[in-house]
């Protein structure tokens, strides 16, 4: 049954190709914990990038019962946390999966450092490394705001009168984040909040859509 | 357009072999040792790698309920603020004199430009064709004195950082909302004269503020309501109620009949 759907669409879409491109090719020795313990160290762009899957399905439920707006924010992060059914769990595990995304990141960039992996041909490919790096640091900072609890608030506070320093365009860019030059209120929250769901998640498809091209189409780095 | 067979690709990549770049790794083939096919036999290791990493993870979901503290207050002037762990480095690091104040730019924005600036432009400030990290010294040297820097100022930021007044200062505080009968004799003392000291601390609404806790929904009886206002408590000091015993009687009697409904 299942081989005659697959058939079905084979025949008009030619798809065989497209999946030998995704997943019909052999993993080298030298990046295989099988064979060589250390190479558990080539995990780690894995599990970043499961943690991400993670943290789009965990933020999707979110979604269902946070409320955007300055009265309800708190309120309703409140309730999620302490009245809806496994509430606890799935915030807790967009919460986790925020700074277990930035460890695993970072892990991941080391060792594509220090393995030298960025070096030609993959310069391409290491700057949209660093860029989805930003853009995750970009969502811990926007996400940080979201429950409007006391330490979101001053914590964003701090972070707007931060990049509000940045010579020439730092009012500009205090205006475009929090939404007046003045109040770090209702306007900042769903800004945030859209940077947040929308914006940012939208770079982060794009960049890494770019990362796995660049790596199926250039292979895994060499053994040392 | 070349097709056909024989062609060869460079590792298991799609960039032909042929015409190849320098610094490009030789085929796998060329490499003693054993691959082994992504579909499906590596996949499902790394399944189970990944299984064994979301155990993890959800005991520590588990274990740990992600932080709530009470619902945002512009008018707390006297919130210490803290970012989320992973930008504890830059925010210690703008508490330095030639980082902050008249040189805020410098710490808030020169230095951090400059880091992420270096860590983009990696491939092109570091050409050569040594992978090894001990054949660029400069670049493991700069990584390894950054990924120092980095811990030394998040553990700074951490010794340095009150944990129990950051957790006091979040708590939730419970809203109670209690009718207050503004008649009652007790209230009249409180409100009155007599009562001067206890509103500047409590309030004319009784719902407390900065150190002195809300009076509305307090847990105690007459008798340690009073008590507490002869002899004080924590942060209140004794002797605070100006008025005579038995006025000193009603108003603990009225305190303690501010109860949270059941």
């Amino acid at each position: 049954m299942l081989n005659k759907i697959y058939d079905w669409v084979d025949e008009r879409l030619d798809i065989t190709p497209i999946w030998r491109d995704i997943a019909d090719h052999e993993v080298p020795e030298h990046v295989n914990p099988a064979h060589h313990f250390s190479a558990f160290v080539y995990c780690f762009g894995g599990l970043t990038f499961f943690i991400t899957v993670i943290q789009i399905l965990s933020g999707m439920f979110l979604t269902m019962y946070y409320v955007p707006d300055v009265e309800n924010a708190w309120k309703s992060v409140y309730y999620l946390q302490n009245e809806v059914a496994f509430g606890e769990i799935v915030r807790g595990m967009h919460h986790w999966g925020a700074s277990l995304v930035i460890v695993m990141m970072f892990l991941h960039t080391l060792r594509v450092f220090f393995t030298g992996s960025y070096k030609k041909p993959r310069e391409l490919n290491w700057i949209v490394g660093v860029l989805i790096f930003c853009v995750m640091l970009g969502l811990g900072f926007t996400g940080y705001l979201l429950p409007w609890d006391m330490k979101a608030l001053f914590a964003t506070k701090v972070g707007i009168e931060i990049a509000a320093s940045v010579p020439f365009i730092g009012e500009l860019i205090k205006v475009l984040l929090a939404g007046d030059a003045t109040i770090i209120g209702a306007q900042t929250l769903t800004r945030f909040f859209a940077i947040h769901v929308f914006f940012l998640p939208a770079a982060l498809f794009a960049l890494l859509a770019a990362h796995f091209i660049m790596i199926r189409r250039q292979g895994i780095s060499g053994p040392l | 357009m070349h097709r056909g067979k024989g062609m060869k690709f460079v590792g298991d990549s799609r960039v032909k072999a042929n015409n190849r770049m320098v610094n490009m790794p030789k085929d796998y083939s060329e490499y003693p040792g054993k691959t082994e096919a992504f579909w499906p036999d590596f996949l499902l290791k790394e399944w189970m790698v990944g299984a064994v990493f979301l155990i993890g993870y959800l005991l520590l979901t588990v274990a740990h309920p992600s932080p709530l503290e009470g619902p945002a207050d512009p008018t707390n002037a006297s919130y210490i603020p803290l970012p989320d762990w992973y930008f504890l480095f830059l925010y210690q690091l703008l508490k330095y004199t030639y980082a902050s104040g008249p040189y805020n730019v410098i710490g808030a924005i020169i230095m951090p430009g400059l880091t992420i600036g270096a860590l983009m432009l990696m491939p092109f400030l570091d050409k050569g064709p040594e992978r090894r990290p001990s054949k660029r010294p400069l670049p493991t040297a700069f990584m390894l004195l950054a990924l120092a820097a980095m811990i030394f100022l998040t553990w700074e930021s951490v010794v340095n950082h009150d944990w129990e007044a950051a957790a006091k200062q979040g708590e939730i505080k419970e809203e109670v909302d209690i009718e207050i009968d503004e008649t009652a004799e007790g209230f009249l003392i409180f409100s009155g004269e007599q009562g001067k000291s206890c509103i500047a601390c409590h309030g004319a609404d009784m719902q407390g503020g900065g150190a002195a806790p809300a009076l509305v929904g307090n847990e105690l009886t007459a008798e340690e309501v009073a008590e507490v206002i002869k002899n004080g408590r924590g942060a209140m000091p004794a002797g605070q109620f100006a008025g005579t015993d038995e006025e000193l009687q009603v108003l603990a009697e009225f305190i303690a009949s501010l109860k949270a409904e059941e």
